[in-house]
């Protein structure tokens, strides 16, 4: 499987990331280059192989439902590049 | 010899004969990074003032007779664990500005054991990278030089910046992070000890994330033991993170020293593969022999899917990235790049903000997860991953540890290895499988290459069982008798 | 007689299916431990963690699974001991990590079942197909500022279950219905309240329309429906527009809606025009979900009677009407508040008091509920005591019921002040009916010549002159009496 350039800006829409038009050539040459290397993975036979989604051996664990965090609005918005009072303030939305 | 010098079992003996003060031993690490940090750039947040308050806390603990092992070590910490009131940026331009109201698990942990933080180490931006080229706060050159040559090498990453202070005698030990192998290969491009522990060992909470099934806190140090004191202040069960351990943390000091007389240790012909240079074949030679002298039997065993470590690490790895990495959008934190709309904000913000590298490993990771890519990719990597875990189960049957080298090269040049993203992605061939089968695995430094460059050995231990890697790291130190120093390095390499 | 619509070309089924948010009662957040609780100032309600910031990881809350399960139970559903938590990836300003968590693969609840009931009577079943548990978005202001969308992140985290059911509804009035039973089952099961003013429940309603006989049709999903009554209306509006397109030769396109009450009509998202591609993969952060069946035992044998069940026990323990059941079971208060007033008492007078003067006085006046009855189910079954032994009757009872509304004084007591107690003296009702058939020769004339209901009418009078206080029966018998 071998990407074209309009996968490469397809992938990095979906990626929310800004590709001026040299850079797709660049990164179509690399992705392809690292699909190629992965490609060896079709030759191992995964018959009937559970798939492992994480490295944890331990045992699932939940919490009891009682409010231990939040109420630290300041602390929440102190970094945000943009503000609204208490809000956190983003370019407007028209839906 | 320079109190920098010391490594943290002797600096612990020093502070509570009051031989120097935690105060004198902060001071001396922080003239060290004055020193050397503008040409190493190991740092890309310094703390000195910060250190010296600690330092004093520490002074007043040991005089209180309230001093642990830990207490008045200047170390340094990978700028990947966020740390309270101290801006923290994985080395990513999109992070600059940003300063955690909050502390990680693991790092409060050696506050309470009262460590003393020089400063945020560099490293490969986001922890992606196998050489601290990618940073976007400049590349970290590594205190090593080829014999008779002035080129400048790459310390190994991603925990470069830790690597390389901890070399350079500008800290004592290090906190660093491996993913697939981003404790280990720095520690062996610089002639250290790293251990990567058990998945599961060290809290991730407070961590930023890069693979969240591969990320593992974990300690660069000097010396084995050094290593393992660091292990003990940073391991423990931590409520907040879903994937913690709940077990007890083990006396890792104690188990240092306790020999490896008829453990069984296994030698996986699968390693013997391509890119391994002979230097590297005989370092595992050597390493076999000082395994067997001192007591050990040594056992062939197959792991047959050591090959497909590496590609399954290569998609797993960026999925979950990909996925991770989508909270950096200028909202809420961080850079922001102004745009027409919301979305035209989200891709300028991320396209500065991130390096090439990173973008690289975002697209793939996006790429393998999308639509009818899926099962293909992700699943069957997974699938893989399963394969890989179940080649380490059956081999710990039958050995107590296995023994292979932590990289197939020594260190390289800046610059070198760049042609291609592929190339680069091979250094990590050895370290990678260990870690998508989440068992421990540590590097001890382990001789030098022809060219006067350190080369590591790593050694592989069961599932939360750092103590048998750590008494086998140890034996061989012992047996190697590493004793090479950095070309660059405080108080200068005498 | 099924429901169709008709278009210019004929008749045309519509297929609906829905997906209901309800979000679940707890104190704190599915992943974090900040508040849960609806309101409050912008961002309170919000940790680290909610806020997607750079190293936190989710925990998952105990009782958020427990209310799943008990969901799940009260649908009648599998309950899945092992399910997982999958990363649904997209962007949006308020969806902090850029992922949602939720659960596509392997959801803690399967196939399931709700039954409706028709205005005219029919029971149908509706499938459930699954339900799972996930993270609420923040919210998104988009009218507060001329330039500027504002952010609040204090739904972001909380936890709902999604419910989707199967496309077994077939017209707006079967998708109200459905709305409004679940709505009823996860307020008995106290799992969710319901509210969806507040947004606690809203609706993703996915609408096609077919000829009779068809395979399904595209369907358009309208997004984020919050009232029962915009839920029948925007299947109706999605219907005809999809039944013009069609018979004006088109395509319907698969596509995200809004309904816009304001002009009764749905239209196209464009902000969620971009083709999604959610890239779900296993949560890392998290382990896979396993139940034991001793916990799912535990939490079945704690259900409290759910409403059909109820509905069957009151029709047959109390011999009320099936219908008046269904009107009493509407709302677990209502129901204990009859069974409190039914107690040792005549079980269907007090349900014709309940569901009489109770319900018009509850609706009549302002603030009034079940929860904040006009009067206690004590008072009321005080009342009912009165009627039955005779102190006082049926016509008198109305009026002290409505002095009890007006003064809140106890039945008895109004009773005595007023002097209401009913007259059982057999010579005093005697002398009226006496007084009665001599003021009305005529009428007593007609009745003996075979105009029987004029019976009535004596009564009536009877009553009136005794300023409604003659005990009925007496004063029937006394009537009868006299007139031969």
């Amino acid at each position: 499987m071998s990407l074209d350039a309009a996968a490469v800006r397809r992938i990095a829409k979906l990626a929310h990331i800004r590709l001026e038009e040299p850079e797709v050539e660049t990164l179509r040459n690399e992705l392809n280059a690292i699909l190629g290397y992965v490609e060896q993975l079709a030759e191992v036979d995964v018959e009937g192989v559970a798939p492992l989604s994480g490295g944890a051996l331990v045992a699932p664990r939940a919490r009891d439902d009682v409010v231990t965090d939040g109420e630290i609005a300041e602390a929440i918005l102190a970094n945000a590049p943009a503000r609204e009072g208490q809000f956190f303030a983003v370019p407007k939305v028209v839906e | 010899m320079s109190p920098t010098d010391w490594t943290i079992a002797e600096a612990g003996r020093a502070l509570a004969a009051r031989e120097v003060s935690a105060v004198e031993l902060t001071a001396a690490h922080n003239a060290a990074i004055a020193a050397l940090n503008p040409r190493l750039n190991a740092f890309i947040t310094v703390t000195p003032e910060q250190a010296i308050a600690q330092a004093e806390a520490a002074d007043q603990a040991i005089a209180g007779g309230a001093a642990g092992p830990l207490t008045g070590i200047p170390i340094a910490i990978k700028d990947l664990f966020c740390t309270a009131g101290v801006r923290t940026t994985a080395a990513s331009r999109i992070l600059e500005p940003f300063v955690p109201p909050y502390e990680s698990t693991v790092t409060g942990q050696l506050l309470a054991a009262g460590a003393v933080f020089l400063g945020k180490a560099n490293l490969d931006e986001f922890a992606m990278g196998s050489s601290n080229i990618t940073s976007g706060f400049g590349p970290v050159e590594s205190p090593w030089r080829r014999g008779g040559s002035d080129a400048k090498l790459v310390p190994g990453g991603s925990s470069g910046g830790s690597a390389a202070a901890v070399a350079a005698r500008m800290a004592m030990g290090a906190t660093g992070t491996d993913t697939g192998g981003s404790i280990r290969q720095p520690a062996a491009f610089c002639g250290l000890a790293g251990m990567k522990p058990t998945y599961g060992r060290c809290s991730r909470f407070g961590v930023i994330a890069f693979a969240s099934s591969l990320d593992q806190p974990g300690p660069l140090a000097r010396t084995v033991e050094d290593c393992a004191i660091l292990l003990g202040a940073m391991a423990g069960f931590d409520a907040r993170d879903s994937t913690s351990a709940d077990r007890p943390v083990p006396d890792f000091r104690a188990a240092v020293g306790r020999g490896i007389k008829g453990l069984r240790i296994g030698v996986p012909a699968e390693y013997f593969v391509a890119g391994m240079n002979e230097e590297i074949g005989a370092l595992w030679q050597a390493g076999i022999s000082w395994a067997r002298d001192a007591g050990a039997e040594i056992v062939e065993i197959a792991l047959p899917h050591t090959k497909y470590g590496l590609p399954v690490y290569y998609i797993v790895a960026p999925a979950e990235a990909s996925s991770n990495l989508a909270r950096y959008d200028g909202v809420r934190y961080g850079a922001r790049v102004e745009g027409e709309d919301l979305i035209d904000m989200y891709e300028r913000t991320r396209a500065a903000g991130f390096g090439a590298e990173v973008k690289r490993r975002i697209m793939i990771g996006t790429y393998v997860l999308s639509a009818g890519y899926y099962d293909a990719y992700y699943l069957r990597a997974q699938k893989i991953r399963a394969l890989i875990l179940r080649d380490f189960t059956k081999a710990f049957a039958k050995v107590d540890a296995i023994l292979t080298p932590t990289a197939p090269s020594a260190a390289f040049g800046i610059g070198e290895k760049m042609d291609d993203p592929v190339t680069m992605y091979l250094n990590d061939v050895f370290t990678v499988p260990a870690s998508l089968a989440g068992v421990p695995a540590m590097s001890i430094p382990a001789g030098l290459s022809a060219e006067g460059l350190p080369l590591g050995l790593q050694i592989i231990g069961r599932h939360f069982d750092e103590e048998t890697v750590f008494a086998v790291g140890r034996a061989l130190e012992r047996a190697a008798g590493f004793n090479a120093k950095p070309a660059v390095m405080a108080g200068g390499n005498a | 007689m099924s429901y169709t619509l008709e278009g210019a070309t004929g008749a045309w089924e519509v297929v609906v299916g829905l997906e209901v948010h309800a979000q679940v009662i707890s104190q704190s957040k599915l992943f974090s431990g900040a508040s849960a609780t609806y309101g409050g100032a912008p961002n309170a309600h919000v940790s680290f963690i909610d806020a997607g910031f750079p190293g936190m990881l989710p925990v998952i809350n105990q009782e958020c699974i427990a209310q799943a399960v008990r969901t799940g139970l009260g649908l009648a559903a599998r309950i899945n001991l092992t399910s997982r938590f999958d990363r649904k990836n997209y962007f949006y300003a308020d969806l902090p990590n850029g992922y949602q968590i939720s659960q596509f693969a392997h959801p803690i609840v399967g196939a399931g079942v709700v039954e409706i009931e028709l205005a005219d009577g029919t029971i149908k079943e509706i499938g459930i197909t699954r339900l799972h548990l996930e993270q609420d978005a923040g919210k998104s202001m988009h009218d507060q500022h001329p330039a500027q969308s504002v952010i609040d992140l204090n739904r972001a985290g909380v936890a709902l279950m999604e419910i989707v059911s199967e496309p077994d509804i077939r017209s707006p009035e079967e998708a109200g219905a459905y709305v409004r039973k679940l709505r009823q089952i996860l307020r008995y099961l106290g799992t969710c309240d319901g509210n969806m003013e507040e947004g606690s429940m809203r609706a993703d309603v996915n609408v096609s329309v077919r000829r009779h006989g068809e395979d399904f049709r595209t369907r358009c999903e309208i997004k984020n429906v919050n009232s029962v009554r915009f839920v029948m209306h925007a299947v109706e509006a999605e219907a005809k527009r999809q039944i013009e397109v069609w018979e004006a030769g088109g395509m319907v396109s698969q596509e995200t809606r809004l309904y816009d009450p304001a002009r009764g009509e749905t239209r196209s998202m464009r902000s969620k025009e971009d083709a999604h591609d959610y890239r779900y993969f296993p949560e890392p952060d998290l382990l896979p979900l396993v139940l034991d069946e001793a916990f799912v035992a535990g939490l079945k044998a704690a259900l409290p009677e759910l409403p059909d069940d109820k509905r069957r026990r009151f029709t047959a323990q109390y011999g009320i009407p099936f219908y008046d059941a269904g009107v009493l079971v509407a709302e677990q208060a209502m129901a204990d508040f009859y069974e409190t007033v039914a107690k040792g008492r005549d079980a269907r007078l007090a349900a014709n008091w309940i569901t009489g003067d109770f319900f018009a006085a509850m609706n009549r006046i302002s603030g009034a509920s079940i929860e904040n009855p006009p009067v206690s189910a004590a008072a009321l079954g005080a009342l009912l005591d009165l009627i039955t032994d005779k102190t006082i009757n049926g016509r008198i009872a109305k009026d002290v019921f409505e002095a009890m509304l007006e003064t809140g004084k106890s039945p008895a007591a109004i009773v005595e002040e007023r002097g209401l107690r009913q007259v059982t003296d057999t010579g005093a009702i005697e002398t009226a009916v006496a007084a009665v058939l001599a003021g009305n020769p005529d009428k007593v004339a007609e009745y003996k010549a075979g105009k029987d209901k004029l019976f009535g009418f004596f009564v009536g009078q009877t009553m009136k002159a005794m300023g409604g206080k003659g005990n009925p029966a007496l004063v029937n018998e006394a009537v009868k009496a006299r007139l031969g």
